[in-house]
């Protein structure tokens, strides 16, 4: 492809230049598919629809809004840490795609180690949680800072526990390998739509989108931000730009993680059964697809956030590490023998 | 019920105790929380300051006064047809329910009665605020537990009762409609019919709750068992409504001690709970509500016709003496204590309202709590700042 030909510099400033656009994109669409029309259409009500047709142009008003805004930094706070921690949640969720494959080149960079880079840098957001709470020199901001370490720490566990199914049935650790083990596999010999993990893990499925639910802090794992309760938690002295990075990391991260679901569950940016597609073609389509894959898995978790009401806390580890992690840890011992035994 | 139950002195025993040890053996200090008076779940200006160990809560209390209007005060220089106007303020979600005991704590010292007629429309308005006002309570208290939409749904629903009570008081919020001796208007054209057909809209609604919200096993595990008031100590504390109900005491008085309202000649239940915890408080609630869409549909089909107005002088002097009349109004026993030496004005007037003695248990019942629990706790005892501080 074109991207072999160029330098290295050239290929470097066209992947920057397109994680610029891609990750906000994916943020807005989900921003405006979701927060703003599906939660709509769940309350029955219309939502944004002034700004553009059907309000489509809403969160470009909200962002000038926010650009707009003084932005305040508490007295008592310590300065320099409240400044970062909005960037480190940001530089967090664009790392998330790095390795996310969107066609059979179109990847950032296609590390050997791929999903357990995913998993690494997903949990260095919980830093910038936590130095936000703790710098915003308020007790509200506080407690939320210290529940979403809590809780991050958690749920990271079971969500390991849940790809290495995935692992273990592909046998690899690169994303776009265990895309084509999913094209090209066959689940006990039929093989006419490939093998989505979605099928053979669907318990690894599960448990990683509850993961996902509590490490993005989405209802009903969203008391480090619960409005009722520590109001807003560690966004609670943030305001203007910073608060937008916060808003915004939180939907790019969503999207992120539905992309990597996508990914690890169905079958990626390739179409099952459609192999007869050429591979040139895939190129074009293939972003399509993991996108339309992720905005579905996306919209899963919106749903869910807003027909739920929230868990206490010592429910919330109660679950993680009373259930998730026993589950997932048997869904390993049986996917494992299975590996063996087939 | 006249000692201070064991529950009681175990728990502030248990709680000395982790004072003891905050202090002492781990040599941490505890937090104060400010919960208020801007805090969302306050929704109002109530300040819980909260001592916390961790996430526990080693005492909690309420601080009230925020949103004091004086309303005793100001209606001792309102003739008695103005004071309505105020007291429909106190609690501003079921406001035709404030309006009802002063009237009929002035009739009684009047020596009038109101016509049948006006007696049962006077039931129908005060069983349509009562509705809207707990439908309210359903889904705030889904919004404190993070559940946003069953409050969309309360605000969608509740307006088919508010557009009924403004077809006849001409208020969504506040009618000012009750006078002494009757009520101001007739009902309008078809306005029965319609009333009927939106009590068929609360009950699909009461129906939807029940399924979001108390089927919900998140909700359930926010809920049970959280926030327990034995009866003693909620009769101690002088609990009322469907606080007192849902803590197993079937007491109502809308039935034990019904005054000058329809409630004797409709067929109707009292619906109580043996549990005592805040999802007994949301079970009772949601039944009441349903219950009232019945009653309203009986009175409307028993409306006896007649006159809306008793004989009444045109200038309303007051005779001297005191009444006390209470009604069972949404949030619980709301009376009014009415002096007057004669004149034009009420001499003195005490307002008893529910809400002041409902989070008046708050020190109680949220010591040893979860910071998560103040929010369930406080959201199913279910106050009105109005209501409290009047």
């Amino acid at each position: 492809m074109i991207l072999g030909q160029l330098a290295f510099w050239q290929e470097t400033t066209i992947k920057v230049l397109l994680a610029a656009i891609v990750v906000p994109t994916g943020a807005a669409i989900a921003v405006y598919l979701f927060l703003f029309k599906l939660i709509s259409f769940m309350q029955s009500r219309l939502g944004p629809m002034e700004a553009g047709p059907h309000g489509t142009l809403q969160l470009v008003a909200e962002v000038g809004k926010w650009l707009q805004k003084e932005d305040i930094i508490p007295d008592k706070a310590d300065k320099f840490l409240f400044k970062v921690p909005p960037f480190i949640v940001l530089a967090t969720t664009f790392l998330l795609f790095v390795v996310i494959p969107a066609g059979p080149n179109a990847v950032v960079s296609s590390l050997p180690v791929g999903i357990f880079y995913v998993l690494a840098v997903s949990s260095i957001s919980v830093i910038g949680t936590l130095v936000a709470g703790w710098a915003s020199a308020n007790k509200y901001a506080f407690m939320g800072g210290l529940r979403a370490a809590g809780q991050l720490i958690a749920y990271e566990l079971p969500m390991v526990l849940a790809v290495i199914g995935v692992v273990i049935q592909a046998g690899t650790l690169n994303l776009q390998e265990i895309v084509y083990q999913q094209t090209n596999g066959s689940i006990f010999g039929f093989d006419f739509i490939g093998n989505p993990y979605i099928l053979t893990q669907f318990v690894g499925f599960v448990i990683f989108m509850i993961a996902v639910q509590a490490e993005l802090g989405q209802t009903p794992f969203d008391m480090p931000v619960a409005e009722s309760e520590v109001i807003g938690g560690y966004m609670v002295e943030y305001t203007g730009i910073r608060f937008l990075v916060f808003f915004l990391s939180e939907f790019a991260a969503a999207v992120g993680f539905s992309a990597i679901a996508a990914t690890l569950f169905l079958g990626g940016w390739s179409l099952p059964g459609a192999w007869d597609i050429p591979r040139t073609a895939m190129h074009f389509i293939g972003p399509i697809v993991i996108l339309t894959k992720a905005m579905v898995l996306t919209g899963v978790i919106f749903w869910v956030r807003f027909s739920m009401p929230r868990l206490r806390e010592d429910q919330l580890q109660r679950m993680a590490w009373k259930f998730l992690i026993p589950v997932s840890l048997l869904n390993i011992t049986i996917t494992a023998i299975l590996k063996v035994a087939l | 019920m006249t000692a201070i139950s064991d529950r009681q002195k175990l728990a502030y025993i248990a709680a000395q105790a982790a004072d003891a040890r905050v202090n002492v053996e781990l040599e941490t200090e505890g937090m104060i929380l400010n919960m208020g008076p801007q805090h969302p779940v306050t929704h109002g200006t109530l300040r819980i300051v909260a001592r916390l160990d961790g996430e526990q809560v080693i005492s909690a209390d309420p601080v009230m006064g925020y949103m004091h209007r004086g309303y005793e005060k100001l209606v001792e220089v309102r003739t008695y047809p103005q004071v309505t106007t105020l007291i429909n303020r106190i609690d501003w979600l079921g406001s035709f329910a404030n309006e009802v005991p002063f009237i009929l704590a002035a009739e009684q010292l009047m020596e009038i009665e109101a016509p049948p007629r006006a007696q049962w429309i006077r039931t129908i308005l005060f069983e349509l605020s009562r509705i809207s006002n707990i439908t309210l309570f359903l889904g705030d208290m889904a919004a404190q537990l993070g559940a946003l939409t069953p409050l969309f749904f309360a605000f969608r629903d509740r307006e088919f009762v508010l557009n009924q009570i403004e077809a006849v008081t001409g208020g969504r919020f506040h009618p000012n409609f009750d006078r002494i001796g009757g009520i101001k208007d007739d009902l309008p054209k078809g306005w029965l019919a319609e009333t009927k057909s939106a009590m068929v809209k609360m009950r699909s609604f009461c129906d939807e709750m029940e399924l979001l919200v108390l089927g919900s096993e998140i909700f359930e595990a926010r809920a049970r068992g959280v926030g327990v008031i034995p009866a003693d100590v909620g009769l101690q504390y002088g609990l009322s409504g469907a606080n007192i109900r849902a803590s197993g005491v079937d007491w109502d008085i809308r039935r034990d001690n019904n005054i000058g309202l329809a409630y004797d000649q409709i067929d109707w239940k009292v619906w109580t709970h043996t549990d005592g915890d805040s999802f007994a408080r949301f079970w009772v609630r949601l039944q009441e509500v349903r219950e009232a869409t019945h009653m309203v549909d009986q009175l409307c089909d028993g409306l006896p016709k007649g006159p809306i107005m008793a004989k009444v002088p045109r200038i309303i002097k007051v005779p001297a003496g005191e009444a006390y009349v209470a009604t069972e109004n949404p949030l619980g026993e709301m009376g009014y204590y009415i002096v007057s030496k004669g004149d034009l004005t009420p001499f003195r007037v005490r307002i008893r309202t529910a809400s002041f003695n409902n989070v008046s248990i708050a020190p109680w019942i949220l010591r040893g709590v979860y910071v998560p629990d103040i929010v369930t706790i406080l959201a199913s005892l279910y106050f009105i700042l109005g209501d409290i501080d009047r």
